[in-house]
């Protein structure tokens, strides 16, 4: 049912999955145009804002604070859940969360099944972390169908998918694709092709499943320690209906999602939305605590979920890098993943964010070319709502990569021994003056003068090769600054005079 | 210029050429000269420098980058203000040196780095920020007559924030037409050694800055950076088109040699 799972462990590295997606004109086409309508929608919202920087800056704040606290705001956050009548779990890694989530689904739906013939299916709410998880492919193999009931989400599993992206896993898709997926996994051969026309399928599609389907799945964007609340925003209202109608509900969230106070959550609702998708609030918002008789689930459970969560809190530079409150603008604002889309990144979360969260949750063993799949043009961090210093810590995570790749057999073990002798280089002038002399006597064979009779490389070595697979490099002048400057102090005129000499 | 600075207004400045320009593009160092002491500054140049060691820092290769600082604040620690017609290299110094002194006087080699580095980084500039900030510069009296756009390298842009800085210099040039440049938010694909290590993703990202340049119908794509530039330029010269590109201080030294 569900698509083939976006693993770390198992992806191919950044650069061979990109090399395949750049040939896809369809996708890049699709991304240019998603990416762009969201990166203006949200330039526009922002702009509204004259306290924009003062409420990203206090977001960065209130996460910082949150994560130097971490493990107190989670027992409240535990206490004040269980005294409103949820019940929290604790898991330590994906494999406890899906086993946890597993039985309770199981659990749930055998006392379902006492009352009637219920079929074993369960509903989904849009959650990045139950597909970090893998956690369709655990209820598949525990007989169990769940149904995305996010329209984009809906796209991806009926299409047999992968997000794409944290916020619109679907965004790869145009509206064409999309038809096409509904004409022939809901059987309608005569779906017209309007927006209307689209969202009418889905609707009838999910309808069903919600009146029918007694017990959902959800994420959640915040935990608020404060109230033992839970709040997840969304732009459909499907959300909502997996909230309200299903009998029982299971919360899986990381334990990064916590916030302190209720009135955090004023700061957070204004950057996630305008970041996110450039609303100025989310169409639903919504916020529950606990159980309450009558309305709503009877049963609701929350699945605290590290997975290596607590080693990227270890790394303080990495640290960071748990502050996100997960709006995608970073992916929408990169000039990398614009060109890729998110499937090149081989994890749920791709795009800036994801070059640094997947390798952390993969605690450095997996996932080590997605620190280099950035030119560090810093886009992501001036837009991220809570400032999070995207460049430096790929940076960080580099040196990390350097550390483990350069010892013993390490792949990069060549480069690392050109950088240590580009270090030695620098650390001697009259060093560094020889490699100058050396490469301009290298380059020779490879110049060819062009009709302007300038001499240009067109081919280079090695790794060196990537430059010229598309670009040319100029050959090197016959003189360096350093060698014009010596040339021109020794000629009669001083600084001084020759500056003079050139006023106007 | 019209007038001389007063004989105090007059600076010692030091001349960082940065190692990729000494050894790829002499003719910015020139340049930045030629306008400075076209302004009634001495320039000096130290000459053991060499590289500020950003590859390095960017590549992961932290460690290998450290020893290059103290050799920098060697050379440089007296200088009354220190020029840098780079501005990723002037990005790297300000984002990173003061760790590095601090992680290299922790390690006991180096007492007082830290305090010297502090002291010295607010006396280094990128060249178009020395001549709007420090020389509150509005004009420079040069010609360019020629179609000109302007790059914003994403450095100079959002770390150095030089914002109009650099444009408002270019439309102080006579005869320049200057055209704004499509996207000129957007990261040209260089990213040092990304260029390499990610070749397919860097190319569409030029792809994309190429489009936007020749869209402008300019002879001249200027920047603050001359590896941005030599990145745009290796692709346009590439794709056989007659675009050229030259470092603002080039187009600010406005002379007949380069105006040609």
């Amino acid at each position: 049912m569900s698509g083939p799972l976006l693993d770390p462990r198992s992806a191919p590295s950044f650069p061979k999955a990109a090399h395949n997606l750049l040939k896809d004109a369809q996708l890049r086409n699709n991304l240019h145009h998603a990416t762009s309508v969201i990166q203006n929608k949200r330039a526009r919202v922002v702009a509204e804002l004259p306290d924009w920087e003062q409420l990203r800056l206090a977001g960065q704040l209130i996460r910082e604070h949150t994560m130097a606290h971490l493990d107190a705001y989670l027992e409240q956050f535990e206490q004040n859940c269980t005294r409103a009548g949820g019940i929290v779990h604790w898991a330590r890694n994906a494999e406890e969360a899906r086993q946890i989530v597993v039985r309770l689904a199981k659990e749930a739906i055998a006392v379902e099944q006492e009352h009637g013939t219920t079929p074993a299916e369960i509903l989904k709410i849009k959650s990045m972390t139950t597909e970090e998880i893998g956690l369709n492919g655990a209820l598949e193999a525990a007989g169990i169908r769940p149904y995305e009931s996010d329209l984009a989400e809906l796209i991806i599993q009926l299409g047999h998918d992968k997000p794409s992206h944290i916020v619109v896993p679907a965004l790869h898709k145009n509206r064409q694709q999309i038809r096409e997926i509904f004409q022939r996994e809901m059987n309608l051969p005569d779906l017209g092709e309007t927006p209307e026309d689209l969202a009418d399928a889905a609707r009838l599609f999910l309808r069903e499943k919600f009146l029918r389907v007694p017990t959902a799945i959800s994420g959640a964007n915040f935990l608020i320690a404060e109230t033992g609340g839970v709040c997840i925003v969304e732009s459909e209202g499907n959300g909502r209906m997996c909230l309200t109608l299903p009998r029982t509900l299971i919360t899986v969230a990381g334990i990064d999602k916590v916030i302190p106070r209720f009135r955090d959550l004023e700061v957070f609702l204004q950057l996630l939305p305008r970041s996110a998708t450039g609303e100025r609030m989310n169409p639903y918002n919504s916020i529950w605590t606990g159980v309450y008789e009558n309305d709503g689930p009877r049963t609701f459970h929350v699945v605290l979920m590290d997975n290596a969560r607590t080693s990227v809190l270890a790394d303080s530079e990495g640290r960071q890098t748990l502050n996100c409150i997960r709006c995608g603008a970073c992916q929408n604002i990169c000039p990398v993943y614009r060109e890729t889309g998110g499937h090149a990144y081989g994890s749920v979360y791709a795009g800036p964010i994801g070059a640094i969260l997947t390798p952390q949750l993969q605690q450095m063993h997996h996932a080590r070319s997605l620190p280099y799949a950035s030119s560090l043009c810093g886009a992501c961090y001036e837009v991220c709502p809570v400032r999070i210093n995207i460049p430096e810590v790929l940076i960080h995570l580099r040196h990390r990569v350097v550390e483990q790749e350069t010892k013993g057999l390490g792949v990069l073990r060549a480069e690392a021994l050109a950088m240590k002798s580009a270090s030695r280089i620098f650390l001697s002038e009259s060093r560094f003056r020889a490699a100058q002399r050396l490469a301009r006597a290298a380059e020779g064979p490879l110049t060819r003068r062009d009709t302007s009779g300038a001499r240009w490389i067109h081919w280079l070595p090695g790794m060196l090769g990537g430059w010229t697979q598309s670009r040319d490099l100029r050959a090197l002048p016959q003189q360096t600054f350093r060698e014009w400057w010596e040339q021109r102090n020794r000629a009669p005129l001083s600084n001084e005079q020759s500056g003079a000499g050139n006023v106007r | 210029m019209k007038f001389l600075p007063a004989k105090e207004l007059r600076l010692r400045i030091s001349l960082f050429i940065t190692c990729y320009n000494d050894t790829l593009f002499p003719e910015t160092g020139k340049a930045v000269v030629r306008v400075l002491e076209r302004l009634g500054h001495t320039v000096d140049f130290p000459a053991g420098q060499t590289c500020c060691g950003q590859m390095h820092v960017n590549t992961g290769y932290w460690d290998d980058a450290l020893p290059l600082l103290p050799r920098f604040v060697g050379q440089f620690r007296d200088s009354e203000a220190v020029v840098v017609p780079s501005s990723s290299c002037v990005a790297h110094m300000r984002e990173h040196y003061p760790a590095m002194a601090r992680q290299l006087e922790a390690a006991g080699k180096h007492p007082g780095l830290a305090a010297t580095v502090d002291a010295l980084l607010p006396r280094v500039y990128e060249f178009s920020e020395l001549l709007t900030k420090r020389l509150g510069i509005t004009d420079l009296n040069a010609a360019f007559p020629h179609r000109v756009t302007y790059h914003a390298s994403c450095h100079g842009l959002r770390s150095l924030q030089l914002g109009d800085g650099p444009a408002s210099l270019l439309r102080s040039v006579s005869d320049i037409d200057l055209v704004p440049l499509p996207g000129l938010e957007q990261c040209c694909g260089f990213g040092g050694t990304f260029a390499i290590k990610n070749a397919d993703v860097s190319t569409a990202m030029l792809d994309e800055k190429l489009t936007a340049v020749l869209s402008t119908g300019a002879e001249f794509v200027t920047a603050c950076d001359n590896s941005c530039l030599m990145h745009i330029h290796g692709g346009l010269h590439r794709r056989g088109c007659a675009v050229r590109t030259l470092h603002l201080a080039e187009i600010l030294a406005g002379d007949e040699e380069t105006a040609q």
